[in-house]
């Protein structure tokens, strides 16, 4: 049989997405497919086009996968665009002279930006928005202008608003209406995003109609833009965003029907007034309506190429024009008739001034459907008002829950279960949630396979947390047990890694890497590795070969702040202090300027620290008597006690003295999770000793061994291990519990879940631990004796080897401090500034003595 | 222009630095032993804070990645490209070695 010739008119987003329907799930050796691309390169994702900015690959952007026309046979005609379709002869005439015939066509000429009529819109910096050719062109005129205006503050507008800020410009946005994004908010969701935006920077103007724009020369900006009311603004660049419109001009000349409105007339199939012409995307109007978002697009994409298979079950329908975007750094989003427009509809608001948002929900007239909504600077409830919507979905007996902030007390969890099996997730790409279901059960367990096999999650990725929602759901449902290896260089758990480090006698990530795994390692199983390293070797953990491994945190031996800068807290073991320690850390902090509070764990923490200054504050605490803290590390951190019998007139045993020498009994030594120790003096339990990973109480004859309680995300009791111990015993088993624990937990497991996760529990540990029944005892103390007694103050160390010092500094090649850090004053002292609060002041390499 | 930075051997295999060029804060990347460099924009477009030198560098998808020494996100060395959100990505530089020291092109 002859092959069916078909030409696509376009390949933008819409057109490519056409042509892999067609290819890839029908029968593309039946078709010989020839493509015109008006635009000098293939489909790219203009979806993500502000993107270009930041690193002007156009590959990145890309939508056509590698080697994909030609495994079809499909021949691209770059830079060529169809002038003419000739309906009579069935041929196209294209703009370079050439005539094909085709037996089947489809239009995917998207749309246009659409400029007013506006005297002077033609002058050379008046751009518009939708092409990568556009971008260059705006880039080159920025970087000789000082100020940019944009012209329409709908969606796209902010978004070129946006790129403006991002080229350096004095931004501002002209708006006809009198709010912002009117298609998609309402009055005061307009108003709120108008005042976030304008505290970005970016001026924004509203109810004003331009209505010429004059060459102006002067100091303040190349063009002057005179609007009706008599105002002015002066600026160098423009942008026009002032609508899209069908790019339908080649259909009408052809005979096509076209709307009124603009757009290709096209039916339930995609099917145009001439029965072998479809449309598609942009370009197409279906019951007098165009869209201008991707995923109606990408309906039409498979509808039309079902229909070319013969497969004529799939229709469309319409499509839902819910959005959730990020402008300019302020997340909105909007849901159906966000403006109440249904009659005897109820809108239900929550507004906050100070944290600068505002929602909206809109309820039928009788109270059971959502049908609209609009969310300003807080978008979390987004997917599942829009499941709620689109699944019609029972609303709660108090809607306003839906929006209320979390401690209002607790909201309505609706859970990916309450979703029928036909709702749609990803709405990009219509992956429906029994698809999602179907990968899982073929074997995709991470929301990257799911990605890959479905495409869900790959357009806007808004639907990518309900996506893992779905995948859990569906993992749990199947009883799957998901892998525990490590990661994609190691095909090992933690636990079996720790026993190929120690009986190897393996010293680097080098050789285990070499030896156990593949490839360059990542940032999960680096750290790992440098843990299981620390523990069973107790190495100086900045030595070269370590340093690369060590998360955030390790890598200066400080806690990473949301600033750049670091916390220092320094070791008291047991919660014990002498008055000229304090003076000391006053004195510190006096000098270093460090923000001081007593932290969580009951020591005193020192933060804002600049990187550069860390080896002196050290130098300067190690003098005075301390040591480092560990805050940082996957290790001890502290004992916690109470006074005890040293002074409490109930406490039965010396607490204190047992807290402080169980502190420098276990400093140090690198864990699976960090662990914390509590020590009571008595069943008062002062210390909350039960909340810990190592809990000790006191009682008349003896101590009482509590492990794997936790404070934090889930506290939980921890469990009697062992009950009136004298001394001795009590460090033996805490050597082997904190060993074996060490050797057997998984990477970031504290205590209380690893015990859990013990088949057996805490009886299975006493046979281990208090009964030796495994005869692993008498190793695990040995072990514990080896890295105890190669303890060494980090930061001594580290003070100490001064060729060190020169990682500290913030810049490599100036001695000055990270200008991007700044405080501001807060009660009688001073916390980092807000990047908002920040001024960006030009940095001069500033010596500093 | 290319501006004379450190010596390569300034960097610890496996780690990078940062470097100040001009205005601009520029993360210096030395993923192996040998003299591959990468330079991109070194402040972390979430937090906005200048850490990116200070992350861990890792292996994806056959690339190397930096990640965020903040909350985990990665951009990939040879252009700056955000693997979790796009629209994050950050700027990348020219970056040579030239006699045993680096230059970064500004
Ligand atoms: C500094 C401090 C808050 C303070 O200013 O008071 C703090 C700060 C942090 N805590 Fe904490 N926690 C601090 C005491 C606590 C406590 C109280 C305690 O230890 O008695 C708890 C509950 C007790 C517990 O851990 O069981 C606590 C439970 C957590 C958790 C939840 C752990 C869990 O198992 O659920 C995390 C998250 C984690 O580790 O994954 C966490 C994580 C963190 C991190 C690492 C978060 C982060 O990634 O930035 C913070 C960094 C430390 C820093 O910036 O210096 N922090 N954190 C306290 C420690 C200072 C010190 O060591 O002296
Ligand atoms: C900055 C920006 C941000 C956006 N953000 C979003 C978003 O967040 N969410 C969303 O859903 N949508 C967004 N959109 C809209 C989205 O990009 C479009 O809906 C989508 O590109 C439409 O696809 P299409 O194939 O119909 O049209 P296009 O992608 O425009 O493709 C049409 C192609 O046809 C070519 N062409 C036209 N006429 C001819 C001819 N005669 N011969 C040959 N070729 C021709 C054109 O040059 C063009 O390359 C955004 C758009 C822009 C510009
Ligand atoms: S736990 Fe006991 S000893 Fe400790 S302070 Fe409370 S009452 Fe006193
Ligand atoms: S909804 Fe846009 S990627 Fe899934």
């Amino acid at each position: 049989m002859a092959k069916t010739r078909l030409i696509v008119v376009g390949n933008g987003m819409v057109g490519q997405r056409f042509l892999e329907e067609l290819c890839e799930k029908g029968n593309p050796a039946a078709f010989d497919i020839t493509v015109f691309c008006a635009e000098p390169r293939v489909a790219y994702d203009r979806v993500h086009l502000s993107s270009y900015f930041s690193h002007h690959t156009d590959e990145d952007l890309s939508l056509v996968k590698p080697g994909f026309f030609e495994k079809y046979g499909i021949s691209v005609l770059v830079g060529e665009a169809v002038k003419q379709i000739d309906t009579a002869q069935k041929q196209v005439h294209s703009n370079k002279g050439k005539i094909l015939p085709y037996d089947k066509l489809v239009m995917a000429t998207g749309s246009y930006p659409w400029v007013p009529p506006i005297a002077g819109s033609a002058h050379h910096e008046c751009f518009v928005y939708r092409t990568i050719e556009d971008l260059n062109a705006i880039e080159s005129a920025a970087k000789q202008g000082k100020s940019g205006v944009v012209i329409g503050g709908g969606l796209l507008g902010l978004e070129a608003a946006g790129a403006l800020k991002a080229l350096g410009l004095d931004t501002h946005v002209v708006e006809y209406a009198p709010v912002l994004m009117a298609e998609q908010l309402d009055r005061m969701g307009g108003e709120m995003l108008r005042r976030k935006i304008n505290s970005l920077g970016v001026s924004v103007h509203t109810s004003r109609n331009t209505v010429n724009i004059a060459m102006h020369g002067g100091r303040t900006g190349l063009h002057r833009l005179n609007f009706a009311d008599g105002s002015t603004l002066d600026t160098d660049v423009i942008v026009f965003s002032t609508g899209i419109r069908p790019q339908d001009t080649l259909a009408r000349y052809s005979g096509l029907f076209v709307s009124e409105r603009g757009g290709i007339v096209i039916n339930d199939q995609c099917v145009t007034s001439n029965p072998d012409i479809y449309a598609i995307g942009e370009c197409a109007s279906w019951h007098g309506q165009y869209f201008g978002l991707v995923a109606p697009g990408y309906k039409m994409a498979q509808v039309a190429a079902d229909h070319l298979l013969g497969r004529k079950e799939l229709n469309f329908t319409g499509a839902d024009m819910s959005a959730k975007l990020k402008l300019l750094g302020v997340s909105v989003g909007s849901i159906g008739d966000a403006h109440g427009r249904t009659p005897g509809s109820r809108n239900y608001i929550f507004q906050d001034d100070q944290a600068g948002i505002y929602k909206k929900i809109v309820v039928s007239p009788d109270g059971t459907k959502l049908i609209g909504a609009v969310l300003v600077g807080d978008v979390d409830d987004y997917g599942q008002l829009l499941q709620m919507k689109l699944n019609d979905l029972p609303v709660p007996e108090h809607p306003d829950t839906l929006i209320l902030p979390a401690y209002a007390g607790a909201k309505p969890a609706m859970g990916v279960d309450a979703l029928p099996a036909s709702a749609v997730i990803c709405s990009c790409f219509d992956v429906s949630k029994q698809r999602i279901a179907d990968a899982v059960a073929a074997g995709c367990h991470t929301v990257a396979a799911i990605k890959a096999e479905t495409g869900a999650g790959t357009g806007c990725g808004g639907c990518v947390p309900l996506i893992a929602q779905v995948l859990n759901a569906e993992l749990a449902k199947q009883g799957i047990e998901v892998k525990n290896h490590l990661c994609e260089h190691f095909p090992h758990s933690r636990q079996e890694l720790f026993h190929l480090v120690k009986v190897g006698g393996l010293k680097t990530f080098g050789e285990v890497i070499a030896k156990h795994g593949h490839g360059y390692g990542c940032e999960v199983c680096k750290p790992t590795v440098g843990s299981i390293l620390a523990t069973v070797h107790n190495d100086y953990i900045l030595k070269p070969e370590h340093t690369p491994l060590q998360d955030t945190n390790d890598v200066f031996l400080g806690n990473m702040q949301k600033d750049g800068t670091y916390s220092v807290i320094p070791r008291m073991a047991g919660g014990e202090v002498t008055p000229e320690g304090l003076l000391a850390v006053a004195q510190v902090a006096k000098d270093f300027q460090l923000y001081t509070k007593i932290t969580g764990a009951q020591r005193i923490g020192l933060f804002g620290a600049h990187k550069g200054d860390l080896p002196e504050i050290w130098r300067r605490l190690i003098d005075a008597g301390f040591e480092t803290g560990q805050a940082y590390g996957k290790s001890l951190r502290m004992v916690k006690t109470c006074v005890g019998s040293t002074w409490c007139r109930f406490g039965v045993q010396d607490s204190v003295g047992l807290g402080v020498e169980l502190e420098h009994r276990y400093k140090g030594i690198r864990t699976p999770h960090k662990m914390k120790f509590g020590v009571s003096g008595c069943t008062r339990e002062c210390a909350e000793a039960q909340g810990k990973d190592v809990g000790i109480i006191a009682t008349d004859a003896g101590w009482n061994l509590f492990v794997g309680g936790n404070g934090g995300m889930k506290p939980r009791h921890a469990d009697l291990l062992a009950s009136d111990l004298d001394h001795d015993t009590l460090l033996r088993y805490l050597d082997r519990f904190l060993m074996f624990y060490a050797t057997t937990a998984d990477k970031l497991q504290r205590t209380a879940t690893w015990l859990e996760s013990l088949d057996g529990g805490i009886d299975y540990l006493r046979e281990v631990i208090v009964d030796d029944r495994l005869e692993l005892g008498a190793q695990l103390e040995a072990d514990m004796a080896e890295v105890r007694a190669k303890y060494e103050c980090e930061w001594k160390a580290t003070v100490e080897d001064t060729s060190q010092h020169a990682r500290f500094a913030h810049f490599i090649n100036s001695p000055a401090h990270d200008p991007n850090v700044q405080f501001v004053p807060a009660r009688a002292q001073h916390r980092p500034a807000s990047p908002a609060e920040r001024k960006i002041i030009p940095i001069k390499p500033v010596e500093t003595v | 222009m290319w501006t004379t930075v450190c010596e390569l051997k300034a960097i610890v295999p496996g780690t990078g630095v940062c470097a100040l060029v001009g205005d601009a804060q520029i993360a210096i990347f030395r993923p192996h032993a040998d003299d591959t460099v990468y330079a991109i924009a070194n402040i972390d477009p979430f937090a906005e804070a200048s850490v990116l030198s200070r992350g861990l560098i890792c292996e994806h998808q056959g690339e190397l990645w930096v990640a965020s020494p903040l909350k985990k996100q990665r951009f990939r060395l040879r252009d700056g490209l955000c693997l979790e959100n796009r629209d994050y990505s950050v700027a990348s530089y020219a970056v040579r070695v030239s006699d045993g020291r680096i230059e970064v092109q500004n």
